[in-house]
């Protein structure tokens, strides 16, 4: 139990810095912001395809969505609850301790009052925190978001938020330094939170992804435009579509 | 932070009007035909339609009427529907471009009303406008009950004859971009041609 510990930590951060040295070198020639910069795109469709399959499979045996719940509340409100000490770390990283303080309030108040996670009486009070990653504190780093991939089971993400998602999962979230009891169970919270989350907005990406023409590229717009305007990476007025100027 | 955003916002948009007025000098007409106030008011009301809309209870059909004839009325949506067809546009006929303008207003009433239904009872909020080039931008934000707000920017413009929106920014996400990919990947299932990509149209949503 104890013994596989050391060995892992050793292995993880030769990965990680290889990882590190091959995402900064293919970050470095990233796309312009607003752009779409997918090299894999034969290899992202495949596993897009995939994805779909899977997403069916699992969406024949869930609940419908499009609303609330009490049960899947509790399950995206334990499940965000959890992934907050990651988000304060990253915080605390990209030195932007006003948030740091927000989530940790609400990693508080949801804690206590909230009975672990289980209600979200802080974000009743408009203490909504804020989520983060390691991808974004590269961003905030000066990494660019690379090329755009879609991962097995997790969906689109870019080169820079893969890597970023690994550093969570391996080194910063304080969950991967619990025993493997813990572990299990926060996880298995995470993905029931990712499971919450999908049927919650199943009706979203019904409307916006699902049914349209070309599935693949709707999701890659719709992720890579929602990613950067939480990065705070906004497209420039001059990439704003003027229908008047145009004709 | 809101305060920072907002602060930087009317920073911003001072920086508009001195450039504006600097526009005005050199160039008569260059500025905004039409004022900040009236493009926050023209949102405010569709926001107060949308809301009356969806809370009013009626069936779906009914709503979805509604909401189409509610962005007809406030939206430009030959402009619209020029933008999200792109460069065949240029080349298609009056009457294919008013048969797909019709589509295309039905299609966006059907795919963006049925997701209006999950805003029943949250809260809209105008928080300030800043110009953009040739029009206005009218930031406002959506609050779910006990959720984080998001962020709905809309582009108006008086160019189409009267103050009226042509496009939408959801979380980042631009409406028009989004369309006009929907549109050229149904154009391509259909080798291009317009009248059978109208006809799918008509269908999808």
């Amino acid at each position: 139990m104890i013994q596989s510990r050391p060995r892992f930590a050793r292995i993880t951060p030769l990965a990680l810095a290889f990882g590190a040295l091959v995402l900064l070198g293919a970050c470095a020639q990233g796309p312009g912001a607003g752009g779409v910069h997918d090299p894999l795109e034969a290899d992202n469709r495949a596993i897009f395809e995939t994805n779909l399959a899977v997403d069916r499979a699992v969406s024949d045996v869930l609940p419908e969505g499009g609303g609330g719940g009490v049960v899947l509340g509790a399950v995206r409100n334990v499940s965000s609850n959890l992934s907050l000490p990651n988000a304060i770390l990253n915080n605390l990283l990209q030195l932007r301790i006003d948030r740091a303080v927000e989530n940790s309030f609400r990693l508080a108040v949801n804690t206590t009052i909230g009975l672990g996670g289980l209600f979200d009486p802080a974000g009743h009070i408009g203490l909504y925190g804020r989520d983060s990653d390691f991808g974004e504190t590269l961003h905030v780093w000066g990494v660019g978001e690379g090329a755009y991939v879609v991962l097995p089971f997790l969906g689109p993400s870019t080169e820079r938020d893969t890597f970023g998602l690994m550093v969570d999962l391996a080194l910063l979230d304080p969950f991967a330094h619990v025993g493997p009891t813990e572990r299990l169970v926060a996880g298995g919270f995470g993905l029931a939170g990712l499971v919450a989350r999908r049927i919650e907005f199943s009706d979203i990406l019904d409307a916006n992804v699902m049914q349209s023409a070309d599935p693949y590229a709707q999701a890659r717009l719709l992720f890579l435009q929602t990613r950067r305007h939480h990065l705070g990476q906004d497209a420039a007025e001059e990439d704003f579509i003027d229908p008047y100027a145009d004709f | 932070m809101t305060h920072m955003r907002i602060s930087d916002l009317s920073r911003r948009r001072l920086l508009g009007v001195m450039m504006a007025a600097g526009a005005v000098a050199g160039a008569p007409g260059a500025a905004l035909a039409f004022s900040e106030a009236q493009a926050r008011s023209l949102i405010d009301s569709v926001m107060t339609e949308v809301q009356g809309i969806i809370n009013s209870g009626r069936g779906e059909a009914q709503m979805l009427r509604e909401f189409e004839a509610l962005f007809v009325r406030r939206g430009d949506l030959p402009a619209i529907s020029r933008s999200v067809l792109g460069p065949p546009a240029r080349t298609a006929s009056a009457a294919q471009l008013s048969s797909f303008t019709n589509a295309f207003q039905g299609y966006m009433a059907r795919k963006y009303g049925r997701q209006f239904s999950r805003f029943i009872g949250a809260r809209a909020d105008v928080l300030g406008a800043r110009e953009v080039q040739r029009y206005w931008e009218v930031i406002t934000t959506m609050t779910l009950q006990g959720r984080a707000p998001f962020e709905v920017r809309w582009h108006v413009s008086d160019r189409g004859g009267s103050p009226q929106f042509f496009n939408l920014i959801v979380n980042g996400v631009n409406l028009l971009a989004a369309e006009r990919q929907e549109v050229a990947g149904l154009l391509q299932r259909h080798g291009g041609n317009i009248e059978r990509m109208i006809e799918d149209l008509r269908r999808a949503g």
